[in-house]
């Protein structure tokens, strides 16, 4: 069995792990529209999105597997675990559904992950920080382009509108699992080397309403919130992606070409 | 081990070794070197051995050309006589388009692509830089869509020639 288990991993790798996954599920995600967007300059701009997130999960990967020191590399972690393995929030692991549910997912981690990063480029981990400096620029890209199509649909047509209403009502009670903290993760924080969630919460909700009131939306109540996906408790999308994102390394470990 | 490059005088072989890397271009943007974009961050020989380890950074993180740019200064490297190379990726501090140097921005608008201008900043939800045409020079220009044929560049469009380009977007 090639299959690689994390159930011992340190608190800095578990950490390490689900920013990771969370940028990977979300990159593999938004690149499964190349060829299919609506049209041309958008399909290049998802694209650009999933590169700039599978180029940061590379990273954490990397670092993850250093931080681990059992000799795990940047593929190691993405293709040889199975889901329950896996520790991204999932919101970034639903299907793209229509345009409107691709983009209003992406601007609800988007939203959330620009304060994150910049909070995280004063962590006490010279490595973490680093990264967090370089994916910081690039979420804040990410934050304007799906920001400015929430607009375009919420304030477009009879059509666009409903869906995007859609598309909240159906993400929605995903939004609540970005900002949990566990044991593992709470000291961390109190040494300085992860973000506290509920420090961005302010910054996260800002963008949110604003963008919103733009786009003629309504933030709805947090209510009932879906959890698990950072337990590795997932919804049922996520090994269907990986059996395709894992296909060719589980069925031929090693392979090189 | 005895080569050309390990007779020379102190500092003599990084002055070498940091000319020859520099002459790596973009592979996606050809008309600029790893120097003009601040890629080439910096270069370090040992006098005793001649052993060369070249920092380089990535512009983004998911940037496929890294590793065509280290296998080339890599070759680079070998060619102008040094044996023993190491190419180091380097992260912090973070690339930016500020690195750009005065001569790449020129030789970027020479090829046709709006070098970065930072009047807007990019944090700006709803902000938007200000781009002159790179063909006509006209201010009056627009933003086609926030990503371009490459990582690094943005596809603006200008009203007053008509012509589409890429904009090499502030980071």
């Amino acid at each position: 069995m090639t299959t690689l288990h994390i159930d011992d991993a340190s608190p800095l790798v578990l950490y390490t792990l689900r920013l990771a996954d969370n940028a990977l599920v979300l990159g593999h995600r938004i690149s499964e529209w190349c060829g299919h967007a609506p049209m041309i300059e958008e399909d290049i701009s998802l694209t650009n999105v999933a590169l700039d997130l599978i180029g940061q999960a590379r990273m954490l990967y990397a670092y993850a597997g250093e931080a681990e020191g059992k000799g795990h590399d940047e593929d190691a972690f993405p293709y040889l675990r199975d889901a329950e393995g896996f520790r991204n929030v999932l919101l970034v692991e639903q299907p793209n559904g229509d345009f409107a549910v691709t983009i209003l997912r992406q601007f609800f981690y988007s939203a959330f992950m620009l304060p994150y990063w910049r909070a995280l480029m004063a962590s006490e981990d010279e490595t973490l920080a680093a990264i967090a400096a370089k994916a910081e620029k690039e979420a804040a890209y990410h934050v304007r382009h799906s920001a400015e199509w929430v607009i375009r649909l919420g304030d477009g047509t009879e059509e666009s509108r409903r869906r995007i209403e859609e598309a909240l009502a159906d993400l929605w009670m995903y939004t609540g699992e970005l900002f949990e903290v566990d044991d593992t993760e709470r000291a961390l924080i109190e040494r300085g080397i992860a973000v506290d969630p509920a420090t961005v919460r302010g910054d996260w909700e800002r963008t949110v309403d604003q963008v919103f009131a733009e786009a003629g939306l309504t933030r709805p109540d947090d209510g009932w919130m879906q959890t698990g996906g950072r337990g590795g408790r997932h919804t049922e999308h996520l090994g269907h992606m990986l059996s395709e994102l894992q296909y060719l390394q589980r069925a031929y470990p090693g392979a090189t070409w | 081990m005895v080569n050309e490059a390990t007779v020379a005088e102190p500092g003599v072989l990084e002055q070498r070794a940091w000319k020859a890397a520099a002459t790596v271009t973009d592979p996606e943007i050809p008309v600029l070197t790893i120097e003009d974009l601040g890629v080439l961050r910096d270069i370090r020989v040992d006098e005793a051995s001649g052993a060369v380890t070249a920092d380089i950074t990535p512009t983004y993180t998911g940037c496929p050309a890294m590793n065509m740019i280290a296998v080339a200064v890599d070759v680079a490297l070998r060619n102008a006589g040094f044996t023993d190379v190491k190419i180091n990726t380097v992260l912090s501090p973070a690339w930016t388009t500020d690195w750009l140097t005065t001569e790449g921005r020129a030789k970027l608008k020479e090829y046709g692509i709006a070098p970065p201008s930072g009047q807007t900043g990019r944090h700006a939800l709803f902000g938007q830089d200000e781009v002159d045409c790179p063909h006509c020079g006209s201010a009056d220009t627009e933003r086609l869509a926030e990503f371009g044929s490459t990582a690094c560049k943005a596809l603006w469009r200008c009203r007053s020639c008509g012509e589409p380009f890429d904009y090499f977007k502030c980071h």
